[in-house]
């Protein structure tokens, strides 16, 4: 028995018990003290925060996987996570204006027909981008089963198809960023439009309202995602670490350090950059469609490539190739940004100039960006590293 | 038997001819030197052996059913058999020695056979053989990258073993060795020549002399003589392109 867990990847990386049970004791903390579950003395708005950065965490540990331990710089992977967010966006707002409309409609003296609800429906969503016709990437929009279905299969495929493009063609480095970091301007361009199909600059919104939990409160609702965000961040990171830990990350390291190299190995190179890249950008699709429901609100600014460089500068801070590194960048500078950016920290007077946090923040940030990567290559999470080796 | 066949080949690069109408043939076992000055094509023949350039012209041919190697990929000819060893030592610094023979280890080499890949009894004894032959036995645990240098050329070696491949191409496997180092790694490639096909690129003729085998020398991309090094370095035309007119 012994002899069998010392062979499981777990028993190799006691880091990966460490983080799950460091994340149990957060969310059983965070449950006690929220409004829904506990005694109230952290706010429901606090706590999706808290929701929203353990989604953001596990995009952070996907990046992390597709470049720190593969060593493609994606600068693309927020449109995975985007998409992930609209897909199961877009049945939130379908099935709540649906009951909205059919009770709305039920005082009519004579019984609306199938085509005036979904006549209503299409008005009230698409109203505001000047028309009222389903468009066909609706088709699904009913079901929430095929949306859900849609959060996995949209940024798989998307990620299979432009990744067997890009990597057959041995597109690599720079290229590749700045490849990546194309496909997410378009899509977010695209979703611009008006007759993009998806509301355009409006995107959609009233996503942190469940259809069928009408008489839930907030309080409640926020404390159920924020405890689906964690098992998400805990299946995904136990999910990751396995693939990284053995043989599969042995060969996945190579490539990241010298490719050619894994070739004349006989190891089909781009097969493998294709399965992380797919598997990740899955992941990320994943973290978008429980991040969304807890902002309430998902626009086509949210994928807009600043968002994708943001997740590369969190994995740097965090610290490359170490998925615990990936989790305390994102949290840590996610959190601080929506402290400075949001007023919380106190503005400093300097007498003849005031430094506002509100617009010196990215001054800040992008310095502390520049010195990790001069001073601490190995991020935050590097720290542990040297901890570790000084007992 | 022959085990390698290349036939007429050419590859120029911007109108530089690296290769011009090169022959070669290599047994099965057989162990080779090939030598010739800078730019005489050694490096680009193993190039275009393993797939990494695509010749203008010519033919290669491999194994018994004469499979031309021109179509397949770099992955898909180490998966024939043809291992490479490259003139910088290029190990992976960052991973144990163990890690990087676990890796060279002939084993299915697609993503989901190397995802559930588990460990076997075997091939912990097989990296343990390994390990005895290339002298790095005290060292499996250790990172790659902390190895001396001529520890790092053995370890490349024993990747090249691991793949178990029949064919070894040896890209001045000395440079940079101590004489001690040297005389270790001539009784790795003689002892790996006696079961399998291995061709040594070498720039320093007393290293060539020690592997006493067939020598074929190249010049501007063909091959100017063929035979044993005493043969060879006897040939008129050799002493003059190669080691320079002594009279000059």
């Amino acid at each position: 028995m012994r002899n069998a867990f010392t062979r499981t990847f777990v028993y190799r990386n006691p880091s990966v018990l460490w983080f799950l049970a460091a994340l149990g004791l957060f969310t059983l903390g965070v449950t006690v003290l929220s409004e829904g579950f506990g005694i109230g003395v952290i706010s429901t708005s606090f706590v999706k925060t808290l929701g929203k950065t353990l989604c953001l965490c596990l995009i952070a540990i996907a990046m992390d996987v597709v470049w720190g331990y593969c060593g493609i710089l994606s600068l693309g992977h927020f449109a995975f996570f985007g998409i992930g967010g609209y897909a199961i966006g877009m049945w939130l707002m379908y099935a709540r204006t649906e009951g909205i409309v059919v009770t709305s409609l039920a005082a009519q003296s004579i019984p609306p027909t199938p085509q005036e609800i979904s006549d209503a429906i299409g008005n009230q969503i698409f109203g505001v981008v000047g028309s009222s016709e389903f468009p066909l990437i609706w088709a699904f929009a009913d079901s929430l089963a095929l949306q859900l279905a849609m959060v996995v299969l949209v940024p798989g495929l998307l990620a299979l198809v432009f990744g067997w493009l890009a990597f057959r063609s041995r597109v690599t480095g720079v290229y590749l960023s700045i490849l990546t970091q194309a496909m997410t301007l378009a899509l977010s361009l695209y979703l611009f439009q008006n007759d993009s199909g998806l509301r355009g600059n409006n995107g959609l919104s009233g996503l942190q309202n469940i259809p069928g939990f009408d008489d839930v409160p907030q309080s409640t609702i926020s404390i159920v995602f924020f405890l689906g965000s964690a098992l998400a961040l805990a299946l995904g990171y136990a999910l990751f670490a396995w693939v990284v830990s053995g043989k599969m990350g042995s060969v996945v390291k190579a490539i990241r350090d010298d490719e050619a190299r894994v070739r004349f190995l006989g190891y089909h190179v781009e097969s493998y950059k294709l399965f992380i890249f797919t598997l990740t950008a899955v992941v990320s699709g994943i973290a978008g469609a429980l991040y969304y429901p807890q902002a309430g609100i998902i626009n086509p600014a949210e994928i807009a490539p600043i968002a994708s460089i943001y997740l590369a500068v969190w994995v740097a801070i965090g610290g490359r190739g170490r998925l615990y590194g990936a989790v305390i960048g994102a949290a840590f500078v996610s959190l601080l940004s929506s402290w400075f950016t949001g007023g919380g920290a106190p503005d400093i007077d300097l007498g003849i100039y005031v430094i506002r946090w509100t617009d010196w923040w990215l001054v800040l940030l992008g310095f502390s960006f520049v010195a990790v990567t001069l001073f601490f290559p190995k991020g935050i999470g590097g720290l542990f590293d040297y901890l570790v080796r000084k007992q | 038997m022959t085990l390698l066949e290349v036939s007429g080949v050419s590859v120029s690069f911007d109108g530089f001819r690296a290769i011009n109408n090169l022959s070669i043939q290599i047994g099965e076992p057989e162990l080779r030197a090939v030598i010739g000055p800078n730019g005489a094509g050694k490096t680009t023949f193993m190039d275009i052996i393993t797939g990494k350039t695509r010749p203008d012209e010519g033919r290669v041919l491999w194994g018994e059913k004469n499979i031309s190697l021109l179509g397949l990929s770099e992955s898909q000819i180490a998966m024939e058999g043809i291992g490479r060893k490259f003139q910088k030592p290029t190990v992976f610094e960052d991973q144990t020695v163990r890690e990087n023979l676990a890796m060279s280890l002939k084993n299915p080499r697609g993503p989901l056979a190397v995802l559930l890949h588990r460990k076997t009894a075997e091939g912990a004894a097989r990296i343990e053989e390994i390990a005895e032959e290339i002298g790095l036995t005290e060292h499996l645990a250790r990172r790659a990258g902390v190895l001396s240098h001529g520890q790092k050329q053995w370890l490349e070696i024993g990747m090249l073993l691991a793949q178990d491949p029949r064919l070894l191409l040896v890209d001045e496997p000395a440079a940079g060795m101590t004489t001690a180092e040297r005389e270790h790694t001539t009784d790795l490639l003689r002892r790996a020549a006696q079961t399998r096909a291995v061709v040594v690129v070498e720039h320093d003729m007393e290293f060539v002399r020690r592997l006493d085998c067939k020598v074929t020398v190249l010049h501007e991309g063909s091959v100017l003589a063929e035979g044993s090094l005493d043969h060879v370095t006897s040939d008129q035309t050799v002493i003059d392109v190669y080691l320079g007119r002594k009279d000059a």
